[in-house]
């Protein structure tokens, strides 16, 4: 890293367990308290003060936690493929330990993505499932993530099982818009596009202001809920260095 | 592996794969029934449809296509385990990473050997599938001409998947967890081809979006399946 | 304020049911991914803590 100082020292410090346990600990408050005020605050514009829908009433208000979980699903899934890729490179265990902590966050927020879009769906297309383009390549997402705790969960090598949910990760990323393309095609196929959930043509600012709010709060929330899982993997594959021994029996 | 020891500037890129494709295919012609276990069960599956859903013509008709690249899909995933497992379980596997040879030409020769002995067969096979299922004679080209190049596809990523998990004990299930979803592309088109073929619609299309999967493929697989096998080698 | 009465503000035009399922499940999943690693970083420290108790008693 000779002669590339334009990342911050702090960057470089992330790398190593214990600074990133450290910095982790620093940033943990903040983003808990943006992500609770954002969140409570989006959930009761997006519930109570965001106008209804001139075609769906009042079921549209699903949208505000629909979208951002969705978002989210897929972000996480991005970012857990990059942090394999710089575990993979780099051999950093930090970043195999991100990766690990993402995977069962992503699962969950993909599973509340496809539960809201099921029940969003009732109301609007009279059925809990449609093979809706959308909802099936976030299905199809999900079974991305089960793929890769169930490549953990098999391996009892914790670098093994970080390096091969790093290749599994990756080759998903490359296929992630493949499938998508052809799931929307096999989409326009068997049925004609009856109606787009998101795609409003041009929401009132009083629709996505609140929409904007939830999606940076459920960002933040990944945030605590990350740095949260990735302290506890922290402690435990460093449990036998010296700094960890001092940090348990400091309690 | 004789072939495989020598000094690595004797032997040609070719030679290498041609060597090993020779290899296994002589390996897998010794023990037939890994050959034809997969065949049975593509059958088999097929059979099951008419038994459990309808025997009617028409219904059948409609969902022949789908039906039967499910099966051809569902006997790929099956024979997948044993691409790398007995070269595993002898130890040739480690020998073959610690050879001078670029292990990525050694894994597109393995992969190329299971298609030509699962994928090339089921392809060959699907007419009579199609017949049972009474799909029309003008669909049977797209059928086996999607069946051919799908099936490349399938082994390509599914080699992925049977690196991954050749150092497991239990490998066999999660296999299938890890290459189903990746295979859903290569299932829309392919299936998309012999419904599109059943309309007498044109098949390019579809043969070319399949045909540009492979070509994805051939380039990106092997390093991927490359870097799996030694993880699970090494580790 | 969309809603007159709360009343109307739990029924939302008949949409009640599936707004508030929808957000009682996305609210539970948020809960339940902060709750979950709180508990796993108590566990852990206790069976590390009790480990090093150990060690240090056989030296």
């Amino acid at each position: 890293m000779a002669g590339s100082n334009w990342l911050p020292r702090w960057f470089y410090q992330l790398a190593s367990p214990r600074w990133c346990y450290d910095i982790t600990g620093k940033l943990l408050p903040g983003f808990l308290i943006a992500a609770v005020l954002l969140l409570v605050a989006g959930l009761v514009w997006a519930l109570a003060f965001a106008p209804p829908d001139y075609q769906q009433g009042n079921s549209f208000r699903i949208m505000y936690i629909h979208v951002p979980s969705a978002i989210l699903a897929q972000s996480c899934y991005m970012l857990m493929a990059i942090a394999g890729a710089v575990g993979l490179i780099w051999k950093i265990k930090v970043a195999d330990m991100v990766a690990f902590a993402c995977a069962p966050i992503g699962a969950s927020i993909a599973v509340m993505a496809l539960a809201t879009g099921a029940i969003w769906g009732k109301p609007t297309w009279g059925s809990w499932w449609v093979w809706d383009a959308r909802l099936t390549s976030m299905l199809i997402l999900l079974f991305l993530y089960m793929g890769v705790m169930a490549l953990y969960a098999a391996m009892d090598n914790e670098t093994t099982a970080a390096k091969a949910a790093s290749v599994l990760s990756l080759v998903g990323l490359v296929n992630i818009p493949i499938i998508k393309y052809s799931v929307e095609w096999w989409n326009t196929l068997h049925q004609p596009a009856t109606f787009t959930l998101t795609e409003k043509p041009a929401m009132p600012v009083e629709m996505w202001l609140p929409l904007l709010v939830m999606v940076l709060g459920f960002y933040c929330f990944f945030g605590v809920s990350l740095m949260l899982r990735l302290r506890n993997e922290i402690i435990r594959r460093e449990r036998r260095s010296g700094w960890v021994r001092e940090l348990i029996t400091s309690r | 592996m004789a072939e495989l020891c020598t000094n690595s500037a004797e032997i040609s890129l070719g030679q290498l794969f041609s060597a090993v494709l020779k290899r296994d295919l002589l390996l897998s012609f010794r023990r037939k029934s890994d050959l034809v276990n997969p065949l049975i069960f593509f059958l088999m599956v097929a059979t099951l449809f008419p038994l459990g859903v309808s025997p009617e013509p028409t219904f059948l008709a409609d969902v022949a296509p789908g039906v039967v690249w499910v099966a051809a899909l569902l006997a790929t995933l099956l024979s997948l385990d044993g691409i790398f497992r007995s070269d595993y379980d002898d130890g040739t596997l480690e020998q073959v990473i610690l050879s001078p040879q670029p292990l990525m030409v050694v894994c597109l020769a393995k992969v190329m050997a299971h298609w030509m002995t699962t994928g090339l067969p089921l392809a060959l096979m699907s007419p009579l599938l199609g017949v049972m299922l009474f799909l029309p004679m003008s669909a049977m080209f797209g059928l086996v001409v999607s069946l051919l190049i799908g099936t490349f596809v399938l082994s390509l990523i599914g080699a992925i998947g049977a690196g991954l998990t050749v150092g497991l004990k239990r490998g066999g299930v999660l296999i299938s967890l890890l290459v189903l979803p990746l295979y859903i592309p290569v299932l829309i088109f392919g299936s998309g081809a012999v419904q599109a073929a059943v309309a007498g619609l044109p098949l390019a299309g579809y043969l070319a979006l399949l045909g540009a999967m492979l070509a994805l493929g051939i380039v990106l697989a092997p390093l991927a399946i490359s870097a799996a096998v030694r993880i699970s080698v090494t580790g | 304020m969309q809603f007159e009465t709360i009343s109307e503000f739990i029924k939302m035009d008949g949409h009640g049911l599936y707004v508030w399922l929808s957000y009682a499940i996305g609210v539970s999943i948020l809960i339940g991914n902060l709750i979950l690693p709180l508990f796993t970083r108590k566990e852990l420290i206790k069976n590390l803590a009790r480990r090093l108790r150990r060690e240090n008693n056989a030296q």
